[in-house]
């Protein structure tokens, strides 16, 4: 399994690329290729999320047995924000703290692949995805077992005096970033690992050959030359971990809740599906604008 | 000197040795998922480790329902995959290898699902189907359709990454050598695009057979492994499910590293 592709993009200017540009072939072909996947990704992608903003839109006094009426209910969006406001902070504060603490444990991790390993490398990039080779949930709920009140952490912890003494990690929000952490923890990892190995070791050489001790070149030259890496692995940690609703439920309890527990809950359990919409369309605008703000911020524009 | 090779040694291991424990913090979970399958619990809402026991393993189909359960992931797993590795190593092809309008919109609607939560994804269709009058007979069909939408992507960027990597004079030569097009392709693109191509399709199988989000709210009454363990996850899990999770890892474990060491073998 290539790994490479998980920081998207391969390394251009090959020799010949130029010539191969030219060799594209024009006509009907290319089309017809395209066809099946794009009208697929367009029925069931495109039309949906259009279906979804017009939800958002129906009147919230309809039913799913009487039908809902187009009544462009703006007010739905407002409603939906100040009734879960709670749950939407709650999302991206989890989801935040999940990124940074991936980043600050994918970081070294991928560092230590890409330069440290020699000939264990392939064996430690087969680890990094190991996980995934088990069901999402049945490891989210082996987290249940790991910080159980009688589990060895929790026993440790206490030993230690850390936690009091009827204190517990499961159905708190620790559980709940725990597993967040977890359970995303691959996706920064392989991003980064992309951006690392692309670069030049030699790099390093000639900063210690001009005095930057480590802490320097690592600021000064590793560091910006894995920005590439670093949003694709926050993004790609940060998308999905806003979005999760299997950690906080399973982990967590009524008080960890996340957006996500609510967009479901509208949906499949009050049928509420306006309410349900208009959250789930904010989800997505918010999502947007902070990976906007913060690619530009990044200087990293050309990623997307 | 000496306490100078020191701090070398440790700058030089220390970071090899935060590595190894952040691969420990990931692989925790995998052995709790192990030890349990192996557990003899009192109670369903039990999660502590009491007893050993083989029965687990030697019956993982006592639980009612979730071997059905399993079967269903695999059938739609698999059709799944199918579909989304030809469609999408279609679009690779057309995007890497032919001259088209609109190439930009094309690559971000490749782009999208990926960025998209699956919640989103999820409810967006959920209110496509309910739209559509076809609420009432949600099931396989629709979990297949949701699936083959999110795989999809994954496998244009698989295929896309290998295709672009080859170096496209190696047709040229065939050409030159008197093959046409079609025994050109055929004979030299496809097979050195293979691994691309497998690799997206074990991508596509992992990410259909693993999904729960999209499918939850898709789902109608067709219970799918992910959806067996999260009902079941309500009531108390059973140890069963523990014995899938493990045989799930090692069947997948086993399929990376003897891929592996074919490819080193074939490279001596």
């Amino acid at each position: 399994m290539s790994v490479a592709q998980f920081g998207g993009g391969v390394a251009a200017g090959e020799p010949g690329q130029a010539e191969a540009e030219q060799a594209k072939r024009r006509g009907r072909t290319g089309y017809l290729l395209l066809l099946p996947g794009i009208l697929w990704l367009f029925v069931f992608f495109i039309i949906p999320t259009i279906q979804l903003a017009a939800t958002a839109l129906y009147d919230p006094n309809g039913s799913l047995d009487t039908g809902y009426a187009m009544t462009f209910a703006f007010g739905n969006y407002i409603d939906a924000l100040t009734q879960y406001q709670e749950q939407f902070v709650r999302s991206f504060l989890y989801a935040g703290i999940a990124t940074v603490f991936c980043l600050l444990l994918g970081y070294p991790l991928a560092y230590a692949i890409a330069f440290k390993s020699g000939r264990w490398k392939n064996l430690m990039l087969v680890l990094v995805i190991a996980p995934f080779f088990t069901s999402f949930l049945v490891r989210t709920l082996a987290w249940k077992s790991i910080l159980s009140d009688n589990g060895f952490i929790v026993e440790t912890l206490k030993t230690l005096s850390l936690i009091p003494e009827d204190g517990r990690l499961l159905a708190t929000p620790i559980a709940v970033v725990t597993g967040l952490t977890y359970n995303f923890l691959p996706f920064m990892v392989l991003p980064l690992y992309a951006s690392l190995e692309k670069m030049d070791p030699r790099l390093i050489e000639a900063g210690k050959d001009l005095y930057a001790n480590g802490f320097t070149s690592f600021r000064k030259i590793t560091l910006p030359l894995s920005m590439p890496g670093v949003v694709a692995g926050t993004l790609l940690t940060f998308i999905p971990a806003a979005g999760d609703y299997i950690n906080s439920e399973l982990l967590g309890t009524p008080q960890q809740r996340m957006i996500g527990n609510v967009i479901d809950n509208l949906f499949l359990v009050q049928l509420d599906y306006p309410a349900a919409a208009a959250s789930s369309v904010l989800l997505m605008l918010a999502i947007v604008c902070l990976v906007l703000f913060y690619v530009r911020r990044a200087g990293t524009e050309d990623l997307l | 000197m000496v306490l100078q090779r020191a701090g070398r040694w440790v700058a030089d291991h220390v970071i090899l040795f935060i590595a190894l424990l952040v691969l420990g913090y990931m692989f925790l979970p995998i052995f709790f998922v192990i030890l349990m399958s192996f557990n003899d619990p009192t109670s369903r809402l039990n999660y502590e480790f009491q007893a050993f026991t083989w029965s687990n393993w030697t019956d993982p189909c006592a639980e009612a329902g979730m071997c059905a359960s399993v079967v269903k992931s695999l059938e739609i797993g698999f059709l799944a995959t199918v579909f989304a590795t030809v469609l999408g190593t279609l679009v690779a092809f057309a995007l890497v290898r032919h001259r088209f309008r609109g190439r930009a919109a094309t690559s971000l609607l490749i782009f999208l699902p990926m960025a998209t939560p699956e919640v989103v994804m999820g409810s967006s269709l959920l209110a496509l189907f309910t739209a559509a009058g076809l609420a009432g007979s949600l099931g396989f069909w629709s979990i297949l359709v949701a699936h083959i939408m999110f795989c999809l992507s994954f496998v244009v960027v698989t295929v896309k990454a290998r295709l672009a990597g080859l170096d496209y004079r190696y047709e040229q030569a065939a050409m030159d050598l008197y093959a046409n097009e079609w025994q050109a392709f055929w004979r030299v693109t496809f097979p050195l695009v293979f691994p691309g191509i497998v690799a997206a399709a074990l991508l596509a199988f992992s990410l259909s057979f693993d999904d729960f989000i999209v499918t939850n709210f898709n789902h109608g009454n067709t219970i799918t492994f992910p959806m067996f363990v999260w009902g079941s996850a309500q009531r108390g899990i059973p140890p069963q499910v523990n014995v899938i999770g493990t045989a799930m890892f090692v069947v997948a474990l086993a399929l990376v590293l003897s891929s592996g060491l074919i490819q080193r073998r074939r490279a001596r």
